[in-house]
């Protein structure tokens, strides 16, 4: 149920960073999301319809990765995919195995921006140019 | 128009984990042992803590807390009655304690400086998703369990019980009558975090309390004197 402050603080983060490219529109936000990070995609995806309304974000798609658990064995000394997040054994051995290596994470990879500034320079060099042309 | 990829590779939760980082500079520097307590609404978190806090009164150690619920300060009045300072955090509807609710309640919380405590400890919202999200700076995060809630629990709820580094299991005097499973209920428990720690305590009895203070002075002296 706190799928909205997560949608919230990645609205947050994303405007921030998309401050730094006036003019540009989100196109894409790519999430990388551990099976343990505890945010359940379905439920993410109907809070960020809502959290996106009238922010530089509408309209931009969510992409979600999911990353399993990966834990250190210490018996086989390698680190090994768990399946699932039922038994936290190693799947090769069945040594218990608490070290977690990977699947907390709750990460935003990366933004796919329109970036208009550059269109609106370029268009503006286009008039220079043809305006040059004219004298 | 060019389209372009901006890397981020930043937590959804930065913020609230780099409050939680300083928090837990602020704890160590203070000398203080914080533990947050999570579990289920009716686990019987209020009535362990209370116990907590009047036998490590009795023992002469300081002690305070910070408890969360979405509404009312009943179980701040109720933790009170043990002669420790508490202080209640109204949520108003979010399900979860963050790391800012935390730095505010501890500022300006009036006769209580942290270097003046040996625990403080945070008693969670009632829920058994969203707390695991959210550091609270704290050293230890207990995972509590009665025996009335049934022994899949840790099965159900794997990501809070993973992230925890105890665990607690509550009202072990009527253990018999709700016909629970002990040993599935420890199995369970080990199979999502291999290795924990595990008490069985009654708060009503005091049962497995013993122990408990014991763990609590052994973290104490681990992670804060050595």
């Amino acid at each position: 149920m706190h799928e909205l402050s997560i949608a919230a603080s990645i609205v947050e983060a994303v405007t921030e960073t998309a401050a730094n490219y006036p003019g540009s529109t989100v196109k894409e936000v790519r999430l990388r999301l551990g099976a343990l990070s505890d945010v359940v995609e379905d439920s993410l995806r109907f809070c960020w319809e809502l959290t996106v309304e009238g922010t530089p974000l509408a309209g931009a798609a969510l992409i979600v990765t999911s990353i399993p658990v990966v834990v250190h064995c210490a018996r086989c000394n390698d680190d090994v995919e768990l399946e699932g997040v039922q038994s936290f054994r190693c799947p090769r051995c069945g040594e218990p195995a608490a070290d977690l290596r990977q699947g907390k994470e709750l990460e935003i990879e990366s933004i796919e921006i329109d970036d208009h500034c550059m269109e609106q320079s370029s268009e503006e060099q286009m008039r220079d140019r043809a305006r040059r042309g004219e004298q | 128009m060019t389209t372009r990829i901006v890397e981020l590779r930043r937590g959804i939760l930065k913020k609230n984990d780099e409050l939680a980082a300083g928090l837990r500079a602020r704890y160590t520097e203070a000398g203080v042992l914080v533990l947050n307590l999570v579990s289920s609404p009716g686990t019987g978190k209020t009535a362990f803590l209370e116990r907590t806090l009047r036998e490590l009164k009795l023992s002469g150690a300081r002690a305070a807390a910070l408890v969360g619920d979405l509404e009312t300060d009943n179980d701040a009045r109720r933790l009170a009655a043990s002669g420790a300072p508490v202080r209640q955090i109204n949520t108003h509807g979010i399900c979860h304690l963050d790391a800012e609710m935390i730095g505010k309640h501890l500022d300006g919380w009036e006769g209580v400086e942290l270097d003046q405590l040996d625990y403080l400890f945070i008693e969670n919202v009632g829920n058994l998703v969203c707390p695991s999200s959210y550091d609270l700076g704290e050293k230890v995060r207990v995972a509590l369990l009665s025996v009335t809630e049934g022994e899949d629990k840790p099965l159900k709820y794997p990501t809070l019980f993973n992230s925890a580094d105890a665990a607690v299991i509550t009202k072990i005097d009527i253990a018999e009558p709700c016909g629970f499973d002990r040993a599935t209920a420890l199995g369970n428990i080990h199979e999502i975090r291999p290795g924990i720690r595990i008490f069985e305590t009654s708060a009503k009895t005091g049962a497995g309390m013993a122990e408990w203070l014991n763990y609590l002075a052994e973290e104490r002296a681990k992670r804060i004197d050595g």
